[in-house]
């Protein structure tokens, strides 16, 4: 009787280990994120999850994220984007003509930003599409024609301050419904009804795939991972709810991270990008356009430029020629370091999310070490190189 | 004669597979040798043991070449012993000269500075060989597959090759090319040149081989000397797949009905070259539970045909009309053609029919997505039930519709292509070498599926390069040549010979 319990547990750790040495990519850079912060926790004395640092982490990482989750379906179907720096900055700059110059108040200056965005997206898209232009061409003449429409634009000089309305989209906080102030109970709330969903989604997806006898993670693992996530989650919020509760762009930034997701691996067209660059004649082929949603990645590169360009000028409270400059690495980065393949066809919204987080932590760990800037560019170019290293040994491995 | 090559107990494991159980294979100097067996029964394990791309000490038993036990370590190491493997995918880079193919990591040079003259002669000295005037700075990526594959052998000989190991050799050529390549490997013969040969082709290994190897799930089954006794087909697929095939091709009821599909007055020009036409006024129709075949030499266009109607996914300044069920039809996008009622099964499943990296499942729905959403959100329970049907019907052999379709072995690959477009639901079915590379016992269930198909009332139109296939499945047969449908067939007066005569008399 012992005996066969012994050998049960023997085999559901055998099934654990087996499931994660199958699945060791997926888990693997969510371990390098946690030993990462980590790592920054011990050595900064704690100040890298205090509520104030915490926030800045959101609010320098929403912009990044942002477009990472555009970037990962433009290389996904094959392409590259360099000019997303340019095109927020563009944006952004556009943005600080019509509310600072012109007057207009931000309910209409957000939607002219994004059609302005989206329509350099298929600008450009529409080389790329139908004209079989090299998208790395394509972006960057784009890069460099959106960085000089930004420098003539602003005059070479910065516009601002903006009026408060307009600030709120990147430094603005969700109100406390419940008026305590301090802790914010409301951001408590709202993350714990979160975390309820997320795990009663996980657990009916669990249920759905035992019903087709599809194979899935041991259910300790499940447990595990539900009970970490949630973990983090709920401290997240709490940390947040002492300082100033739940940023507005943390908001939006989870509604697009729940949408993408949503896109990618539950709709038509999701599924159809990723056949459109895992073979694109095959793809063809089975009757998919492949040049309109080619075409149509960039329209939507383009927007999240657009929304990252406005949330960035917020932050700074002005429009600055500078604005922007190298992001296009940082998103590029962000995207390789979640797993996705430089040839298209593979990567994941949840990949991109930890790998943005590994870039975050990272720029703000060493910041607040006080590292310098020539060191971070390093360090940082080590940890891209070694991610995709990681990636390439283990597909090599699985054979 | 003395045994050139002795392969003993030969044992291989990979995790959780035996894929080679105590074989034996012994090649004697001088001799044409050919290896045959069905796909995954170990023939490619085994010439990557004696190649040494599973170097010595990862496997059991012991390899003599030559008269010494051999341990190679590496590729280069067995190749400097003059052993030389030409792999089916051809290790050529399209965009460098013959030459510079030729003595590519093994240039003839000083200093490290090319000798263009030495390499320009040898080269030319080696294409003589193998029968090619093509000057030795043609680009390889210019010149045809058969050529290439000449190309191939040619480099092995500039390594002064003693044992020559073709891994089908002639998989991607049509009918004459292949004649010359093994024209060309007899002719190696009578100059020492002892070579081993796998092939699915058995015409092609009665015609070359002096003995032949069967091998099944990774065991010997049985060398044949042809020098004693007469090799039949017949006796090597009983050998192959060890039961015995009465019939290569299942028995069928025919009921033929309306004509589903006409095509009238087809037109196509070559996308680049201006002035040169593909497709001429070509006709053809195919009836409900009929399968069509379309004969012909590689390059008379049939691939062509099959992708101009489909989407006009080749060619320039299409012209003609499409009739599906008495009507005209509307087939100018890939979209337009499937929702008129056609599916077309390329020949190229790798580059053109699949996603290599993808599940089964997301393979098998792609070119129906439709079926398994609403509202453009898929449904994950719908899909797998969908892709588990087809796994079931089809008999495709993997654990589970979630394995990466590059796993699979050529015949179950086929399998899932056939199952998307199955899903598609449409009326005429266009399989273009539906049967290339795979083997025996797959090729058995395909046909099979291919009568299904008929039975359901759909039209098939079978495009193949292997006459026998064609008259062992097809009820009528056009006969391609030049971009011109130059002659048709009832099933019953049809015959290799008067398919062969149609083509040349045009």
């Amino acid at each position: 009787m012992a005996n066969t319990t012994e050998t049960a547990g023997r085999q559901e750790t055998r099934g654990i280990l087996s499931y994660l040495g199958s699945h060791l990519r997926d888990y693997g850079m969510l371990m390098a994120l946690i030993a990462i912060m980590a790592f920054f926790q011990i050595v900064t004395n704690g100040t890298l999850l205090k509520p104030v640092n915490i926030t800045n982490l959101f609010l320098q990482n929403s912009y990044i994220i942002v477009m990472a989750l555009g970037m990962l379906l433009v290389i996904v179907a094959g392409h590259i984007d360099l000019s997303v720096g340019s095109v927020a900055a563009f944006t952004g700059a556009v943005s600080a003509v019509l509310t600072v110059r012109l007057g207009w108040p931000v309910y209409a200056v957000l939607p002219s930003c994004l059609v302005v965005g989206m329509v350099i997206g298929a600008a450009q898209g529409y080389w790329i599409a139908y004209w079989r232009i090299p998208s790395f061409i394509v972006t960057l003449a784009g890069m460099l024609v959106f960085r000089g429409l930004t420098l003539w634009l602003l005059g070479g000089q910065n516009i601002g301050p903006f009026p408060k309305a307009f600030q709120s989209l990147s430094t603005g906080f969700i109100p406390d419904l419940f008026g305590v102030g301090r802790p914010n109970l409301t951001a408590i709330a709202l993350v714990a009804v979160a975390v309820v969903a997320i795990v009663w989604q996980g657990w009916r997806g669990r249920l759905r795939n035992a019903a087709y006898g599809i194979q899935q993670e041991p259910l300790a693992m499940f447990l595990f991972r539900n009970a970490l996530v949630a973990g983090a989650l709920l401290f997240v919020a709490t940390q947040l709810a002492y300082f100033r509760g739940l940023p507005n762009v943390l908001i939006v930034m989870s509604v697009l991270i729940v949408a993408y997701t949503f896109l990618t691996e539950s709709t038509v067209i999701g599924r159809r990008i990723y056949a459109v660059g895992g073979n694109l004649k095959a793809a063809r082929l089975s009757g998919i356009n492949a040049d309109r949603l080619t075409f149509l990645t960039f329209v939507n590169m383009g927007a999240l430029a657009a929304l990252a360009g406005m949330v960035v000028t917020a932050r700074l409270n002005s429009a600055t020629p500078k604005a922007g400059v190298g992001f296009e690495l940082d998103v590029i980065a962000a995207v390789f370091i979640g797993g996705a393949s430089m040839s298209g066809g593979v990567g994941k919204i949840v990949g991109v999310v930890v790998g943005a987080f590994i870039m975050g932590v990272m720029n703000n760990g060493m910041s607040l070490l006080g590292i310098g800037i020539d060191y971070q560019q390093v360090i940082k170019g080590l940890v891209l190189l070694a991610a995709v290293i990681f990636d390439v040994y283990n597909k090599s491995k699985q054979g | 004669m003395a045994a050139l090559l002795e392969m003993q107990g030969i044992t291989k494991t990979f995790p959780g597979v035996r894929a080679l159980d105590n074989v034996t294979l012994s090649v004697e100097e001088g001799e044409i040798h050919a290896l045959v067996g069905e796909n995954g029964a170990g023939k490619s394990t085994l010439m990557k043991v004696l190649s040494g791309v599973y170097p010595h000490g990862s496997y059991e038993g012991r390899i003599l070449y030559a008269g010494a036990e051999a341990a190679f370590r590496d590729i280069a190491d067995s190749e400097s012993r003059g052993i030389i493997i030409i792999h089916q995918e051809l290790a050529l880079v399209p965009l460098l000269s013959i030459a510079e193919n030729l003595f590519l990591g093994n240039e003839r040079h000083e200093g490290g500075v090319v000798n263009w003259p030495a390499t320009f002669t040898r080269t030319e000295a080696l294409l003589a060989k193998v029968g090619l005037s093509d000057p030795p700075s043609t680009v390889v990526g210019k010149i045809g597959v058969g050529k290439q594959q000449l190309v191939e052998i040619a480099k092995a000989l500039g390594k002064e090759v003693r044992l020559l190991i073709l891994d089908e050799p002639t998989a991607a050529l049509q009918e004459n090319d292949s004649q010359k390549l093994l024209d060309l490997i007899l002719e190696l013969k009578t100059q020492g040149v002892t070579s081993i040969i796998i092939s699915h082709k058995l015409n092609e290994v009665r015609r070359v081989a002096d003995r032949v190897t069967v091998l099944r799930d990774g065991a010997t089954v049985a060398t044949i000397d042809a020098r004693r006794e007469e090799i039949s087909e017949e006796r090597i697929i009983r050998d192959m797949v060890g039961r015995d095939m009465a019939h290569r091709y299942p028995e069928r009821r025919r009921t033929i009905g309306e004509v589903l599909m006409e095509v009238r007055g087809w037109n196509v020009w070559h996308p680049e070259q201006k002035d040169r036409q593909v497709i001429r006024d070509a006709a053809f129709s195919v009836r409900a539970g009929e399968i069509v075949g379309i004969a012909g030499l590689m390059g008379a266009g049939r691939t062509e045909l099959a992708m101009s109607l489909f989407g006009r996914s080749y060619g320039r300044d299409i012209s003609g009309e499409v009739l599906i069920e008495g009507r005209p039809a509307d087939t100018s996008t890939v979209l337009k053609a499937v929702e008129a009622g056609l599916a077309y099964v390329t020949e190229d499943r790798k580059e053109l029919g699949l996603l290599l990296e993808e599940p089964i499942l997301r393979n098998i729905t792609l070119a129906n997505l439709a079926g398994v959403s609403s509202g453009g959100v898929l449904n994950p329970a719908e899909e797998q039930k969908v892709a588990e049907h087809y796994r079931k019907a089809m008999n495709i052999r993997t654990p589970s519709v979630f394995q990466r379709v590059v796993n699979l072995s050529g015949g179950n690959q086929q399998k899932v292509v056939l199952s998307k477009w199955l899903f598609a639901d449409p009326r005429v079915l266009i399989l273009d070498e539906p049967t290339r590379g795979i083997d025996v016992g797959a090729k058995f269930e395909i046909y099979g599926i291919m009568n299904q198909l008929v039975a359901q009332g759909r039209g098939v139109v079978m495009i193949s390069s292997e006459m026998p296939e064609l008259l062992g499945m097809c009820d009528r047969i056009y006969v391609m040549n030049e971009g011109r449908i130059v002659g048709e067939l009832e099933a019953a007066e049809a015959s290799q010979e008067r398919i062969m005569a149609q083509i040349l008399r045009h």
